[in-house]
């Protein structure tokens, strides 16, 4: 049975892409069709193997309390094992199915989006080592495990983010993500630490046990603080505020990256983990409304910002970040299914924008800003038809996959919290107003008469027409299969539409369409005028709230100024005291050097003075020499 | 086979190189560099089968030899090594087969060069393999001289003169030593009666269970051996010949010097400190653990302002030796077995980039990191070599750097919770130096000044394929490593336990 | 009765004498010979103790003799060098001869 075979063999899957990594990087570089050709096959044959295995997980009734784990020794030594293996549930098969498919089509896509590159073999390893990292950290079975693969996720979204590295900015971009999802992983780096110190194993399995056991015994004091710092890492690279500033400039990569990294992969790896970890936070309440409300936060926050930006990747960023947000209110109000789903569907549809914005930015070259494009319609029909899905399913409108995860998040926000729901609410209304902006100005109005689009290639549209058909079902598809019995935690989540929630949000979501297409649609005066009628409101929110200017004030004042200030106490202080006693010793010797004359007869004085004096000396204090000298007796 | 004397002939094979090369006559310069070479590849190969051959199961020392040599006083040749010394070694043979590359283009008396450069690594092998405390003193020695005159003839001139820089790095280290030679001939002279005297380290190591040695004895001679080993280290504040001295030092000598004479500092500390003198560990335990933080951070914000590729790294490695020392603090074994990996990690690493930054200064005759940018672009493969140094010693998963750091935090956490806390906020402030040296020298856009330059080929790969593979094949299997270490480490679960069960008099100062 | 004492009293003044001459002295041919005196002085002293003390063996007056014949090779190699310190100086003063100093 093959469903069989691909568990049993999942640790395949992120492997496959390994192999394509290190064939391609050390041959293939230099030729692309090979490189391509390879990388996608396995892409290809890990999906397959991905596929198999969420049949599998259905077909042999593996649960998420039931889970299939292989492991096999990692490091062993006295009081600290650490396993490496496959964990193969429910949540890490969806996940398994979403990396693997988003980046296959990614691959694709990127055969035609960075044809005539000169690192086009350089691409495709980095894309295939990137998938590989990302699968692995989703069959991880133990919280190092996690780490390894997070921080190697981390590593290859800086080489894609720096890809173009002869670009300055895009240097700069990939040092501030590596560096602002460092200060996460520190926090997750002490938490993984204090589980292993307080529990003595970091093993998913084993400490889902233990945790619930030692919340009963000893309460939840110590532990929140322990979530809440492995809760850093989730911040840092799901771009939560206030680690969310490197995900925007992260746009500096190619396109496709983009869209794998920062769309459906590597930034719900935050997402995941909480998910993951549930069994930690969800013992722990105060943990959990930390992570609701900086969820909820983050998504408002960054909707604000996405209403003033005018590059069309950036605003897809902010989309993102705040689409992370709903996905962690989701995760602090209790549901990992709501969650879970909407990390699925967010996938297909944002993918999909992206790689719609990347096919924009190949028929325009050099342009990003939105307002410079415009009429985009009739020259890349399928790129707008591709965007309008995506936006329609971001908006939560109905039948599209955006609208049924949308709602379960806002279902399970409003039976915990009205602020939280109502916050998410005021979101969704946002979402619907700058997603219909991006597609009016890009697509709407008069073309632009020195721009000459064109459609993309074939290469480029299979992907767009594969992820267009699922974000339109992608939302039926869970409720065909009981997404809620499966991918749950606790008792399974029967989800069904409620009538009030998705009503509201849908009429809400409408209208903010309209008011986008009344504001932008009808001749870009009005947008203008707002823009000056809210000078202070707009530029701080253009400004994205000077957040990025105070990091790097705070950078540069206090971490380089404390590093010139103990550099100036190297030099001056520990070297001085050190070239001080070097010193003091060379004035001595010279002081000493006077004193040889070169007076033969006074030496002679000094000598035998001083034998006198230790003879009297010795005469005096040394009863013994007293009587060896003075009494001899001879 | 079995009683095939494996350390000596480790031993000897540079020596016999030494010896060869000094017969050579001065022309020969390709026909030195090849016999430098092929001692060390011997050597090196040497080693890596004692490190396939070490019994792990069976653990303690292996491969021991013992002659008397001078009886009145208790002296043997005695070789062995154990889990924690034979990563060690295995390290000063990796290093040192580098170091011959890397210095292929030393055309200016070679021969003395070259000598020298044996010199040092069996000064650095026999440190490691020998159980004798004399001897080891003795091979502890014989780095000085030839570091002070490879610095002052073949070295470069840098914010300080090579001639200041080696003085500094030869005085440093030989007032080092004179702390660490009263520290053993105290202990020489506590440990047993007269008669009975021996500078065995096993014997010296039963002298605490036989309770010959004293708990003040044990505070004195470890402090004086803390000064001596802790300067080696480049424990703060001992360590300010360092930078300087690798800034000044030429190549191949820096990689020696940062990858693996500070790693004797280490050893010394484990081996004579921690074994022989556990009450003295003990007391001064906290203490260290309080320098190491400051090793860390203070180090890691020194380089986040260097301009210079040596400085940085030199600086980088004081940071580096921090983790060293707080393992060691934490006196446990998952603590001492993370110290342990983290040397023999720090070095290959250290090395690498050492090397690199070697070719990088040959090709752009510049170090200098304003002046440098977009190497990526003419040097692909010297990108990817620094690629995997740095992210070696930013502590990524995958390369050895991680797991030992990881194990140290583990382990010290439990014993000093709030300095390890300071410690891991160290790799970020690692990753903000890294990120940025390695954004400004390879990254951004095309510099024509260097397109001259052409990449790495050749000879010079060798070292950086060597020691790029060890970081990554050490890093993905850290069992390779960690099951030697804590072979070593392992035995000394008793004491350590009882170390931290006892009571003691003076005890908790620090605390 | 002319004991040990005797002679070490004279040994002792001819010493005090020699390491006065060798103190004050401005010539070195003076030095030279005040350093003669105190040797000897040492010779008696060697001579007195072997005699009175250890009779039956000769050890200090083969010491002397080993002193003697070193003494009288210090003021040869001695003497030559003050000669040719004077053919190159013009002088013998102790108090010029101080370009080894520092």
């Amino acid at each position: 049975m093959f469903s069989q075979y691909a568990l049993h063999h999942a640790w395949l899957i992120p492997l496959l892409p390994v192999i394509a990594f290190i064939i391609v990087g050390l041959f293939l570089r230099r030729i692309p069709v090979l490189s391509a050709a390879v990388s996608v096959c396995m892409s290809l044959l890990s999906f397959v193997l991905a596929l198999g295995v969420g049949y599998g997980v259905i077909d042999q009734l593996i649960t998420v309390d039931n889970p299939l784990i292989q492991r096999m020794p990692w490091l062993v030594i006295p009081g600290l094992t650490i396993d490496m293996g496959v964990y193969i549930d429910p949540l890490s098969a969806v996940m398994l199915i979403v990396v693997t498919l988003v980046s296959l089509m990614v691959q694709i896509y990127s055969i035609g989006y960075m044809r005539g590159d000169a690192g086009f073999g350089r691409f495709f390893a980095y894309l295939s080592l990137f998938s590989a990292t990302m699968l692995g950290l989703v069959i991880a079975v133990n919280f190092v495990q996690l780490y390894v693969f997070w921080e190697l996720v981390g590593l290859c979204s800086y080489l894609l983010i720096g890809y173009y590295f002869h670009k300055v900015s895009a240097r700069e971009a990939a040092k501030k993500a590596f560096i602002t999802t460092r200060i996460g992983d520190f926090g997750l780096l002490i938490g993984i630490v204090l589980l292993q110190i307080l529990f003595g194993t970091l093993d998913f399995q084993h400490l889902g046990v233990s945790v619930p056991a030692y919340v009963a015994q000893q309460g939840t004091g110590l532990l929140t603080v322990v979530a809440l710092l492995i809760f850093l890492g989730p911040i840092g690279k799901s771009g939560q505020f206030p680690l969310h500033v490197w995900l925007p400039d992260a746009m500096e990569g190619p396109t496709p990256v983009s869209a794998l990294i920062h769309a459906a992969t590597m930034v719900v790896a935050g997402v995941y983990l909480v998910a993951r970890a549930f069994f930690l936070f969800s013992v722990l309440p105060n943990a959990m409304e930390v992570i609701a409300w900086i969820g909820a936060f983050t998504a408002c926050f960054a909707a604000s910002i996405a209403f003033t930006q005018r590059d069309i990747k950036r605003i897809l960023a902010y989309s993102t970040i705040s689409q992370l947000g709903y996905m962690m209110l989701a995760l602090g109000v209790g549901s990992v299914t709501a969650s879970m789903f909407h990390l699925t569907t967010h996938a297909f549809f944002k993918a999909l924008m992206f790689l719609a914005a990347g096919a924009v930015l190949h028929g325009l070259p050099d342009k990003n800003d939105i307002f410079a494009m415009g009429g985009l319609r009739h020259k890349m029909p399928v790129t707008f038809a591709a965007m309008t899905i995506g936006v329609l399913a971001i908006s939560g409108i109905p039948p599209f996959a955006g609208f049924f995860s949308k709602d379960e998040i806002l279902l399970a926000a409003s039976q915990v919290s009205m602020p939280l729901y109502v916050i998410a609410v005021l979101t969704s209304f946002m979402t619907a107003f700058y997603m219909t902006r991006l597609l009016v100005v890009v697509f709407c109005g008069p073309e632009k008469p020195d721009n000459h689009p064109h459609e993309a290639p074939v290469s480029m549209r299979i992907p767009l027409v594969v992820l267009g058909i699922l974000a339109i079902i992608g939302g039926y598809i869970p409720y065909a299969y009981h997404f809620g019995d499966w991918v749950r935690f606790g008792p399974a989540l029967h989800m069904g539409l409620n009538w009030t929630i998705a009503g509201t949000s849908t009429v809400l979501s409408v209208a903010a369409m309209a008011l986008a297409w009344f504001i932008y649609g009808s001749g870009k005066a009005t947008s203008d005028k707002l823009a000056r009628r809210f000078s202070a409101l707009y530029n701080l929110s253009y400004h994205k709230y000077y957040i990025d200017e105070l990091y790097l004030w705070l950078n540069h004042t206090f971490v380089d100024g404390f590093g010139k200030l103990l550099y100036w106490i190297e030099i001056y202080v520990i070297e001085g005291i050190v070239n001080g006693l070097a010193h003091l010793s060379l004035q001595l010797g010279d002081w000493l050097r006077r004193k040889q004359t070169g007076n033969m007869q006074r030496y002679g004085y000094i000598m035998f003075g001083a034998a006198l004096l230790i003879v009297a000396g010795l005469l005096l204090l040394n009863p013994l020499f007293k009587g060896v000298l003075c009494g001899g007796g001879y | 086979m079995a009683n095939f004397p494996l350390l000596t002939a480790i031993l000897l094979t540079p020596i016999c190189g030494i010896l060869v090369l000094f017969f050579l006559p001065r022309e020969a310069n390709k026909m030195m560099k090849m016999i430098a070479a092929v001692t060390m590849a011997v050597a090196l190969g040497l080693t890596v089968y004692a490190y396939w051959a070490y019994d792990v199961a069976l653990a303690g020392m292996q491969f021991t030899e013992d002659i008397p040599w001078v009886a009145d006083l208790g002296v043997h040749y005695a070789l062995g090594v154990d889990g924690i010394s034979l990563p060690l070694l295995l390290l000063t043979m990796l290093v040192g087969f580098s170091t011959v590359f890397v210095s292929w283009n030393v055309n200016e008396r070679p021969k003395e060069f070259f000598i020298q450069l044996l010199v040092l690594v069996v000064g650095a092998a026999g440190t490691f393999v020998t159980q004798d405390l004399l001897i080891f003193l003795l091979f502890y020695e014989l780095w000085v001289i030839p570091t002070y005159i490879m610095t002052v003839v073949w070295g470069s001139d840098k914010r300080v003169t090579k001639e200041y820089a080696g003085m500094k790095l030869t005085i440093y280290l030989l007032i080092g030593s004179a702390f660490l030679l009263a520290g053993v001939v105290a202990l020489y002279l506590n440990a047993y009666p007269a008669g009975l005297r021996t500078f065995s380290m096993e014997a010296l190591a039963q002298a605490h269970a036989l309770g010959n040695l004293s708990e003040h004895v044990q505070i004195v001679v470890f402090f004086l051996l803390l000064i001596g080993f802790g300067s080696t280290l480049s424990m703060w504040p001992l360590y300010s010949w360092a930078p300087d001295g690798y800034a000044a030092a030429p190549t191949g000598v820096s990689m020696l010097h940062a990858g693996v004479l500070k790693k004797v500092g280490g050893y010394g500390l484990i081996r004579v400190g921690l074994l022989v003198l556990p009450l003295g560990a003990k007391f001064w335990a906290p203490f260290i653990a309080l320098v190491a933080v400051v090793n860390i951070l203070y180090a890691a914000f020194i380089t986040l302002v260097q301009k210079d590729l040596k400085y940085l790294v030199g600086y980088s490695s004081i940071s580096h030796m921090g983790y060293v020392l707080i393992g060691f603090a934490a006196l446990n074994v998952i603590s001492i077995d993370g110290a342990v990996a983290n040397m023999f990690a720090h070095g290959v690493m250290c090395a690498l980039f050492f090397a690199l930054i070697g070719q990088v200064y040959d090709k752009t005759q510049t170090r200098h990191i304003p002046d440098l940018g977009g190497l990526a672009h003419q040097m692909p493969r010297v990108a990817t070599g620094l690629m995997i140094a740095g992210m070696s010693s930013l502590g990524l998963p995958g390369l050895v750097g991680f797991i030992p750091e990881f194990t140290i935090f583990v382990g010290a956490f439990k014993e000093y919770p709030f300095y390890t806390l300071l410690a891991i906020s160290g790799i970020v402030f690692t990753a903000l130096y890294i990120l940025r040296v390695l954004a400004n020298v390879l990254f951004g856009p095309r510099r024509e000044e260097f397109d001259a330059c052409r990449d790495v080929s050749g000879v010079e790969l060798i070292p950086l394929v060597v020691l790029g593979t060890v970081l990554v094949v050490f890093g993905v299997f850290p069992q390779l490593l960690m099951g030697m270490v804590n072979s070593g480490v392992e035995p000394l679960m008793p004491l350590l336990n009882q170390l931290h069960a006892a009571p003691t008099l003076l005890g908790g100062v620090f605390q | 009765m002319i004991g040990l004492a005797h002679f070490l009293t004279v040994a002792a003044m001819v010493f005090a004498i020699g390491l006065y001459g060798l103190l004050t002295k401005r010539t070195v041919v003076g030095i030279l010979m005040s350093i003669e005196l105190m040797l000897n002085a040492v010779n008696i002293n060697l001579i007195a103790f072997s005699r009175f003390i250890t009779p039956d063996v000769l050890t200090g007056q083969v010491f002397v003799i080993f002193t003697i014949a070193v003494a009288a090779a210090e003021v040869a190699i001695g003497l030559a060098m003050v000669f040719r310190v004077y053919r190159d100086r013009n002088t013998v003063h102790a108090a010029r001869l101080n370009e080894m100093r520092w």
